[in-house]
């Protein structure tokens, strides 16, 4: 086994280390080498609230469903406008904050927080469940700084040296 | 004090290890350093990196200890005469008004205000790729700019040559911290921070409990005053006993007082339209030139909403992984990296070579102030960027926005000793150049309209061709 040291500390607990999440994530980093990138946007039609854009990049036509790709994207969407949503609790939240003269940051974790630590358990279970048997990775935005989402694309080394993205066939999948 | 001077980042480092390009032979034995170790931006960190600062922290200390030394005299002199003849509430009252406003002082200092990471090269390279115009190598396309529409409103996104990214909206770089820093408000030397997203409340408490402090204890010296010269002496004899007999502590409470409670008011309304101080020097959303009315499209249209969300809205996270870990040494990523073979990639990384050393030359260069560096006024963000000037001759397929004409810059400059461009316009870059090459730090003012100065060079940013 691999051991890598902690990326993350106490209030950082949602950050997770992107070189092993799991045995079988290592292991496709160390059977596949990396091929692409693909980057999903932020969509600002809203205002500045945190929201992907949903469109399905060309890259990833031969690699996953539509579909499943869309699930992903509207999920974390929705998760994301639920940690930013304005409404009793968050007033309540800022008021008692307020109140205490901010201190109270110092010890309670945030809702912002919590959603966060959903969303990396969210993607980390797409990852292994959807996403590593088809030779992609996805990065948690909030190491990108929520600007975008990152989908690592990997091929199997055994394969000939075919041209990123285009290979449609991977021999680690098991389709 | 770490040096976090901005150093271009070298993508092959970047996949095995964020260091700097001199530790790219080291071996790592050692404990693994924490991020903010390394951070780009001109910040300073305090605690292990859970207290972050900003290099020009300017007069902080000044802030405080005015504060510290205005109270101090008040509860000294006043205090005991107040509470004899008034009430023992006064201090206390003041004790609190006092440890807010610390409070809130603190917190927007060492709070990061919102600060987005610069992009990774693969984002940067992703990004180079979308935007780019096919054909022109040689000729660079205008800065560049791309149109959103924002609840009907068209918003422009700049993208900014520093962070290599297109800026979200409302974010802005500041250029004395060298961040973009979202809901970027201002940079305020007094706090010795940005003013942002994340610490636009802190800030606003602070200046709203900074009024209250220093209106309660004018109100309690003229009550001193007052009752003193009732007593039995006479106004000039009063003012004499007081702290107040010192003319230049008057002064200074009269001008705090004023600007203080006009910069709340000021702050107030912004809050109240969810607007920025930036936006607002700017007239982003104000009806300019008789051009088509534009609307602010981040108003909720009616003021308790608008506070709301400023100020008791959600606490975003600190985007920036001050305290991780930077990841460790590994062979394996740094062979699949060299599997990428993007030429971006390469060429950047053979120019990373020659920018430790190109920066210390021009560095000394603009020092001795015969040398143009700057293409161009209009692209101050370009600093680091400019940085990439390959000292080859070999003009390099590098998708760097400003590398045509400073690459001719650089080679007619290198050939001949007379700068192309006229006096004033270098002048005028030198002026615009982004601090990494201004030693002295910039003289405080109290004016805080003159400080956005992150956003100043954004002017010069349409094609100045």
């Amino acid at each position: 086994t691999h051991t890598y040291p902690l990326t993350h500390t106490r209030r950082t607990r949602y950050y997770i280390n992107p070189y092993c999440i799991t045995l079988s994530l290592c292991e496709l980093r160390h059977s596949a080498s990396l091929a692409n990138k693909v980057f999903i946007q932020r969509d600002y039609s809203e205002g500045t609230t945190c929201k992907f854009q949903t469109k399905f990049p060309s890259e990833l036509e031969s690699r996953i469903e539509r579909t499943l790709f869309e699930d992903t994207v509207k999920t974390l969407n929705n998760y994301y406008a639920e940690a930013e949503k304005i409404g009793g609790q968050s007033y309540l939240e800022g008021c008692l904050a307020c109140a205490t003269a901010y201190l109270i940051f110092l010890c309670m974790e945030t809702r912002y927080e919590k959603v966060l630590k959903k969303i990396a358990k969210y993607i980390q279970e797409q990852n292994e469940k959807i996403y590593a048997p088809r030779g992609l990775l996805i990065t948690d935005p909030i190491e990108r700084g929520m600007r975008v989402i990152e989908i690592s694309i990997y091929e199997d080394r055994g394969s000939s040296g075919s041209s990123s993205g285009s290979s449609s066939v991977s021999g680690s999948t098991a389709r | 004090m770490k040096n976090c001077e901005y150093q271009q980042i070298d993508p092959q480092a970047l996949s095995v290890t964020p260091l700097s390009a001199q530790n790219l032979g080291e071996k790592k034995a050692q404990s693994p350093r924490r991020k903010w170790e390394v951070f780009p931006g001109k910040n300073r960190f305090f605690c292990d990196g859970r207290l972050i600062l900003s290099r020009q922290s300017g007069i902080l200390p000044l802030t405080m200890g005015l504060i510290v030394v205005t109270c101090g005299l008040f509860f000294a002199f006043d205090c005991p005469f107040l509470v004899k003849h008034l009430t023992i509430f006064i201090p206390v009252i003041g004790g609190v008004l006092f440890v807010f406003v610390a409070i809130s002082l603190l917190r927007t200092s060492f709070t990061d205000p919102g600060i987005l990471p610069r992009a990774t090269p693969d984002e940067a390279a992703d990004i180079e790729r979308q935007i780019d115009t096919s054909g022109s190598s040689t000729y660079r396309p205008p800065p560049r700019t791309k149109e959103i529409l924002i609840n009907q409103q068209v918003v422009k996104l700049k993208y900014c040559f520093t962070c290599k990214m297109f800026r979200p909206p409302r974010t802005s770089h500041c250029s004395l911290c060298d961040n973009c820093v979202e809901r970027f408000d201002h940079h305020c030397p007094w706090v010795g921070n940005c003013v942002g997203k994340r610490n636009y409340r802190f800030f606003y408490s602070f200046i709203i409990s900074l009024s209250f402090l220093t209106s309660f204890i004018f109100g309690c010296v003229i009550t001193h005053i007052t009752l003193l010269s009732q007593e039995g002496k006479s106004l000039v004899q009063a003012i004499e006993e007081s702290p107040a007999r010192y003319p230049l502590s008057l002064v200074i409470c009269f001008f705090s007082i004023w600007s203080i409670l006009g910069l709340s008011g000021f702050h107030t309304y912004l809050v109240a339209s969810n607007l920025t101080t930036n936006e607002d020097i700017k007239g982003s959303w104000s009806s300019k030139r008789g051009a088509e009315e534009s609307e602010n499209p981040y108003t909720y249209n009616s003021i308790i909403t608008n506070c709301c969300v400023t100020l008791c809205g959600p606490m975003p996270p600190s985007l920036i992984d001050r305290r991780g870990f930077l990841p460790p040494d590994e062979p394996i990523p740094a062979a699949s990296a060299s599997d990428i073979e993007l030429p971006p990639f390469r060429a950047k990384n053979d120019a990373n070579m020659c920018t430790q050393s190109t920066k210390d030359v021009l560095e000394r260069v603009v020092h001795s102030s015969d040398f143009p560096v700057l293409c161009s006024p209009g692209t101050p963000k370009t600093t680091p960027q400019v940085l990439n000037v390959s000292s080859r001759a070999a003009p390099t397929s590098e998708p760097s926005p400003s590398v045509g004409c400073t690459q001719q810059q650089a080679r007619q400059s290198a050939a001949t000793a007379c700068p192309p461009f006229s006096r004033s316009n270098k002048r005028d870059s030198l002026h615009s150049i982004n601090p990494a090459f201004r030693l002295a730090s910039p003289s405080p003012t109290l004016s805080h309209t003159t400080l956005i100065l992150g956003d100043a060079p954004d002017t010069g940013f349409n094609p100045l061709h």
